[in-house]
């Protein structure tokens, strides 16, 4: 068993938890940061190959009001718009930092290159060629924190829990992977960076460790959710051939170098059937394109493998090659000459707008516990543009960051010999509990494959009251039993003791998903219900779950703060 | 996606640091294309959720996590291609074995047990 102290306690160390550990310490915190996989290498952000969204105004005039409106105008009316604002405001002052630490934005002529995406009036997509944006930021912000002597980091330190006495965070519990080693950790604040809940669906196209953690801890530590039914479907995630070595949503930068065309297996263009306007550009925003392929597919208009054809033919060599270079020739490892034929796409699970409550602060209802990053919620209402979610990380990362720390001056860590002392004893009834005979003890791989394959099959793209119901019939069986099911024996690197874990979180999160989408009986951005096909202006307000002492969800709707109410408070 | 007919033999070399390692044999069917980590996640699922193994990104091979030994040579599990016949996967022999495919690839510092040694107290 260790024990360890700080002022602010992070988990997860993607882009924004990172962020917050830069912020915090320059605010005067001493910092711990943990990621359940590697600092740095987890998470969403190294996978984001794409683009990021700051109105710099470098390329041509931008104004941070007018990326908002985008913002608000794709969000379908959800969007908590205190927190839109400071995200597209700060958007640049933190695209600007990086630029500052050596991130390699892309350039022309000394200016950073913007680019435009579907939904944003101006191109003010910034990026690092080629297809390596991600990979470039989780370099840079890791430099960042390796260099400072403020933040400690740990590596496969998986947390269970955030402790909570009295109403007050007073630090967390968790365990080392590799060893099963239990660890407390003593903190005035935590800041739970560990957002994403991809994996809950069987196609998607984030890492493995994203499987909700971050919400559900937030759950059973008091916080509340917001806007849990609106999980993203990236519409062309890639389907076929097989491709190795490269993210499934990498047909995006494609789309708005080149355009490309989407057929369906008849061959024809079918977007503006659907209200879209595609034609060889790419304008649609994403929950229109996932609609109108899931409903080709069930027209059974689409490909053998369940997609639509993504098409480059019409170019040329030398076109693909000066937008992509060498992704050309990884591409051609994979016996793919996009000149020559197109690929298959079809939706996937992509982002989660959905999340932990929070005001602009980063503040949840419970006091010391901080999100941010893809863990907050509301800040992309019910669809999220292109670019919105790296600077999301990075702008609610600092801002978590800092307030925490602020938060944290001067206080007294509430930590006693106590603390922790339910959560350590789960913790080590489950390592030292009657194994499972089975000595292969496929138990947990199956109920991990049941628990995607339902929540894609019932809580994707198209939903229907009576799915929805079965659906949280079923995860609530499958919650309830979970106490029964045991990890195998051994403790080097027991990769069921997490798959555990990652189940009582991912259960309980795709329950809230489930729940959420149930009660939503209308269609608006990212969640479509096939029996409620308008958008209603009654529901033009959030949904907050929280849950109770008897370990149930209890769903809310609440009036979200509009516009011209914040203008006022101004 | 219904190219399930062929079984391929997989071998993976398991045990942890202080056990005597030992060879297991895994019948995994084959896709076209498929990569090598497709079939550890296979077995995972499948047969043996207690095979370790380290990966994040699955395909992307940006997280970097994933390298092991493909038939003697060091590979990312994500990237390469598993070929339709025997194959045998084996840990990295040049670094500290935790367990089964798992080595200790984490940098020193961000190792818990290190922090507890040389930081005793954090603030």
């Amino acid at each position: 068993m260790v024990h360890l102290e700080t002022d602010i306690f992070i988990i997860g160390a993607g882009g924004s938890g990172m962020y917050a550990a830069i912020a915090a310490a320059r605010n005067g915190a001493k910092v711990i940061i943990a990621d359940k996989s590697m600092i740095g290498r987890g998470g969403a952000t190294i996978m984001a190959q794409m683009t990021t969204a700051a109105a710099l105004g470098d390329e041509e005039p931008d104004h941070w009001t007018m990326h908002l409106e985008d913002t608000l105008l794709a969000g379908r009316g959800l969007c908590n718009e205190e927190l839109s604002s400071v995200l597209c405001k700060e958007a640049i002052d933190r695209i600007r930092e990086m630029d500052d630490w050596k991130v390699g934005w892309a350039r022309k002529n000394g200016k950073i290159t913007g680019v435009g995406a579907p939904g944003h009036r101006k191109p003010r997509c910034v990026y690092v060629d080629f297809l390596n944006t991600g990979p470039a930021v989780a370099k840079c912000l890791r430099t960042q924190i390796v260099r400072n002597a403020e933040v400690t980091r740990i590596s496969g330190l998986l947390i269970t829990d955030v402790v909570v006495e009295d109403g007050v965070v007073v630090g967390a519990v968790g365990f080392n992977l590799a060893d099963q080693t239990p660890v407390t950790i003593a903190a005035k604040a935590v800041i739970i960076a560990a957002g994403g809940l991809t994996r809950l669906y069987s196609r998607n196209s984030a890492s493995a460790n994203m499987n909700g953690d971050g919400y559900a801890m937030a759950l059973r530590a008091g916080a509340e959710l917001i806007d849990m039914e609106f999980p993203q479907f990236f519409p062309i995630g890639h389907l076929a051939p097989r491709l190795v070595g490269m993210d499934p949503i990498m047909w995006d930068p494609f789309r708005y170098k080149l355009g490309g065309r989407l057929r369906n297996a008849k061959g024809e263009e079918f977007v503006h059937e659907y209200g879209g306007q595609d034609e060889g550009k790419y304008l649609t925003t994403r929950d229109i394109i996932s609609y109108a392929i899931t409903k080709e597919e069930e027209a059974g208009r689409a490909t053998s493998n369940g997609g639509v054809y993504l098409s480059f033919e019409h170019l040329l060599e030398e076109e693909l090659r000066s937008a992509f270079g060498p992704v050309i020739d990884r591409l051609a490892a994979n016996g793919i000459d996009l000149t020559k034929r197109p690929i298959e796409v079809a939706p996937i699970a992509h982002y989660h707008m959905g999340g932990i409550k929070v005001n602009s602060r980063m503040e949840t209802s419970v006091l010391g516990l901080y999100a941010a990053g893809e863990a907050v919620g509301g800040a992309n209402g019910a669809n999220r543009l292109s670019g919105n979610a790296l600077v999301e990380a990075f702008v609610f990362g600092e801002r978590a960051g800092r307030f925490s720390a602020i938060y944290a001056t001067g206080k007294q860590r509430g930590w006693s010999n106590k603390s922790g002392i339910r959560h350590l004893d789960s913790l080590n009834n489950l390592i030292s509990c009657k194994h499972s005979d089975d000595p292969e003890h496929a138990e947990l791989g199956q109920i991990w494959a049941e628990l995607q394959n339902l929540m894609w099959q019932n809580v994707g793209v198209l939903r229907t009251g009576l799915k929805l119901k079965k659906t949280l019939l079923r995860l609530r069986s499958i919650r309830e039993n979970l106490e029964e099911v045991t990890p195998a024996k051994g403790q080097a690197f027991n990769l069921t003791l997490q798959d555990w874990f990652d189940l009582r979180s991912g259960l309980l999160t795709a329950e809230a998903v489930t729940l959420s989408a149930l009660n939503r009986t209308e269609s608006r951005g990212a969640h479509q219900r096939e029996d409620f096909t308008e958008t209603k202006q009654s529901f033009e307000r959030n949904q907050s779950i929280s849950l109770d002492r008897n370990g149930s969800l209890n769903s809310r709707f609440v009036t979200s703060k509009n516009f011209s109410e914040l203008k006022n408070a101004r | 996606m219904n190219e399930m007919k062929d079984r391929v033999t997989i071998t993976v070399k398991r045990g942890a640091q202080n056990e005597e390692p030992h060879f297991e044999v895994y019948r995994v069917p084959y896709r076209e294309g498929m990569s090598v980590l497709d079939a550890i996640m296979w077995i995972r699922t499948n047969i043996d959720s207690s095979l370790a193994v380290r990966y994040s990104c699955i395909n992307a091979n940006a997280c970097k996590e994933c390298m092991v030994m493909v038939d003697g040579k060091t590979q990312y599990a994500c990237t390469t291609r598993l070929l339709n016949r025997d194959t045998t996967i084996e840990p990295l022999s040049n670094k500290v074995l935790i367990k089964d495919l798992v080595t200790d690839i984490v940098p020193p510092k961000e190792n818990l047990h290190f922090i507890v040694k040389n930081i005793p107290s954090n603030v």
